[in-house]
């Protein structure tokens, strides 16, 4: 055996693991859902092939499609974009050089780390309406009586947001943020600073440009895995108060283990892959007209 | 004349002095402010958690309990099985994290040293996997563990792909951070006769720390956090990881006439601590891992 050929079989060798459960499973999978999208399948009796037919209910029939996709849009359409830009503006505060930030930064990275399922039933008691701290301390210093979160059906998206936005803003995302602002070099600070850019300025048109690759980073894999939100819906209201907070995946979830449409469910999921990949391609497309890697200007 | 020119400047560079002070004065008041505002929900568990059971539901609440309950701490873990639901969320860490450490490395080193025909590809299609939403995966992976493995109620649907690359991220970290090692250290160890496992065991592993805490804490971290897996994967409540168990516990604590909710919050203290402490065990390396891998884009 050649040096080469060596070299190459060892490389397959370390890429094994990966390779081995690349299609096991994901490859396998993908294809075996795609398949059943087009059968009835409950798991116990033989799939039966249904062609198209499970998609077109999807699209016509089924009563929470369309309205667990809008739940969906506006609980990410809120939730990145002020993640990302709290995410930034933290980053940007813990940036600047002065002592102490360390400490500040595990205060806000804290939350991140609190299980999702636990930080879900600590809210639901923050936010309880009677007896909670949130809604009786507002009432006792400004008279103003907040919303039943839980209970009422148009608040409790809002609840979940703010879940979220605790969880996350000061987490791996301030931290790649932090990354990003220690990565642009001091020079251009200073060729900024002789140009008479104040402050201001220097985050608006040095910061700013310079991170952009970090941003676009943080929003796509924000939106993939906002439009993924699942686990604080369900154990907080478990979809409700009247479908609510009936999300996508709670919807792909339930029509799969809830009643055993395995098939449907399977439609289902492969709207919501093409959807979150069509989103992706968007975005990157749009990318070029905003995102500046400094690499490829040298 | 050259005094007084001196007594302005100085008095100029005094105010820009007060200035600067003022700007970090308004900085240290807003972040503290801010890191109040984010502790509220932490005093409040805790605080809730050393309540009796009819304390946590008194109008006006309380902040602080009249008398400390620190018997819940104790009670908790005969109220609920949590003692059964915690060691199984250990077993289940115990098996899946040195899983996705030790093959992410190995996969993350093919991808940032060897050069073979179909790598970059690979890497593409690693990477777009990070797009496909899970449940595309985890009906057809549930079929098939039903049909023809027989694994439900069982811990192998959720150990077993930790062993198999332990997910793209976690490559894909590695693999950035591998990459920022200088190729010298290789080629000199190549010369002196090492093998491609030698180099990795006794040159890059070493010089990795950083990365592989950091992996070791995200690994950690989504498993002891992971509430979809165990919930589609496992019935039986002797089966349970805390995460199920807390939701097991919550939806009996709100059900019942007696109030349980303090015993709920220590619970959910119980389930957070091994994360938190971990955290700041290695945040040394977790920042530095993250910083020096290059994440950003």
């Amino acid at each position: 055996m050649s040096r080469r050929q060596r070299h190459v079989l060892e490389a397959y060798l370390y890429m094994g693991p990966w390779l081995v459960g690349y299609i096991a499973l994901t490859l396998v999978p993908v294809l075996l859902s795609l398949y059943y999208s087009f059968t009835n399948y409950d798991v116990i009796s033989p799939e039966k092939w249904v062609g198209l037919r499970n998609y077109v209910e999807a699209f016509t029939k089924d009563d929470q499609f369309w309205p667990s996709l809008a739940k969906t849009a506006y609980y990410a359409g809120v939730t990145v974009p002020l993640g990302v830009v709290g995410s930034l503006l933290l980053a940007v505060f813990l940036n600047v050089k002065v002592r102490g930030t360390s400490v500040y930064r595990t205060f806000f990275f804290i939350p991140s780390l609190v299980p999702i399922v636990a930080s879900t039933v600590l809210w639901f008691w923050l936010l309880q309406a009677d007896w909670g701290p949130v809604n009786r301390l507002v009432f006792l210093a400004t008279g103003i009586v907040l919303p039943r979160w839980f209970q009422d059906p148009s608040w409790t998206i809002p609840a979940l947001i703010s879940l979220a936005l605790w969880a996350s803003v000061g987490g791996t995302r301030m931290v790649i943020f932090l990354a990003g602002l220690q990565g642009v070099s001091e020079e251009l600070y200073d060729a900024a600073k002789v140009d008479g850019a104040g402050s201001w300025a220097r985050l608006r048109h040095v910061t700013l440009p310079m991170i952009t690759p970090t941003i676009f980073f943080n929003l796509v894999l924000g939106i993939i895995a906002a439009l993924q939100v699942f686990t604080s819906a369900l154990v907080a209201t478990e979809g409700g108060p009247a479908y609510a907070t009936w999300f996508y995946a709670l919807h792909i979830y339930k029509q799969a283990f809830g009643f055993f449409n395995m098939g449907y469910a399977s439609a289902l999921a492969w709207l919501f892959a093409v959807l979150i990949i069509a989103l992706t391609a968007l975005q990157m497309r749009l990318a070029r007209s905003w995102v500046y890697y400094a690499a490829e200007n040298e | 004349m050259a005094t007084a020119a001196l007594a302005r400047t100085s008095s100029r560079s005094a105010a820009a002095q007060r200035r600067r002070w003022a700007v970090v004065a308004a900085t240290y008041l807003a972040m503290t402010a801010l890191a109040l505002l984010f502790c509220f929900p932490f005093f409040w568990t805790i605080s809730s958690s050393l309540k009796t059971g009819p304390e946590t539901h008194f109008v006006p609440p309380t902040f602080l309990p009249a008398v400390p309950q620190w018997g819940n701490y104790v009670r908790i873990w005969s109220a609920q099985p949590v003692a059964v639901w915690m060691s199984n969320s250990v077993l289940i860490v115990v098996a899946t994290v040195p899983g996705a450490v030790i093959t992410a490395t190995l996969v993350a080193y093919a991808f940032a040293r060897f050069d073979y025909p179909g790598r970059d590809f690979f890497f593409v299609v690693m990477l777009s996997t990070l797009m496909l939403p899970y449940e595309v995966t985890l009906i057809p992976q549930y079929i098939i563990y039903q049909k023809y493995f027989g694994w439900i109620n069982t811990y192998w649907p959720l150990i077993v792909p930790s062993w198999l690359g332990g997910g793209a991220f976690t490559i894909f970290l590695m693999r950035q951070f591998l990459m920022t090692i200088p190729r010298d250290l290789d080629d000199a160890a190549r010369v002196d006769g090492a093998g491609s496992f030698q180099i990795l065991w006794q040159i890059l592993i070493p010089l990795c720390r950083p990365a592989l805490a950091t992996v070791a804490i995200l690994e950690f971290l989504r498993q002891w956090n992971d509430f979809l897996g165990p919930f589609v994967y496992l019935n039986t409540p002797e089966l349970f990881t805390m995460a199920l168990g807390i939701r097991y516990f919550q939806t009996l604590a709100e059900s019942t006439q007696d109030p349980k909710t303090h015993l709920l919050m220590t619970a959910t203290i119980i389930m957070a601590l091994p994360a938190i402490l971990l955290f700041f065990s290695c945040q040394r390396y977790f920042v530095r891992g993250i910083v020096m891998s290059g994440l950003k884009g």
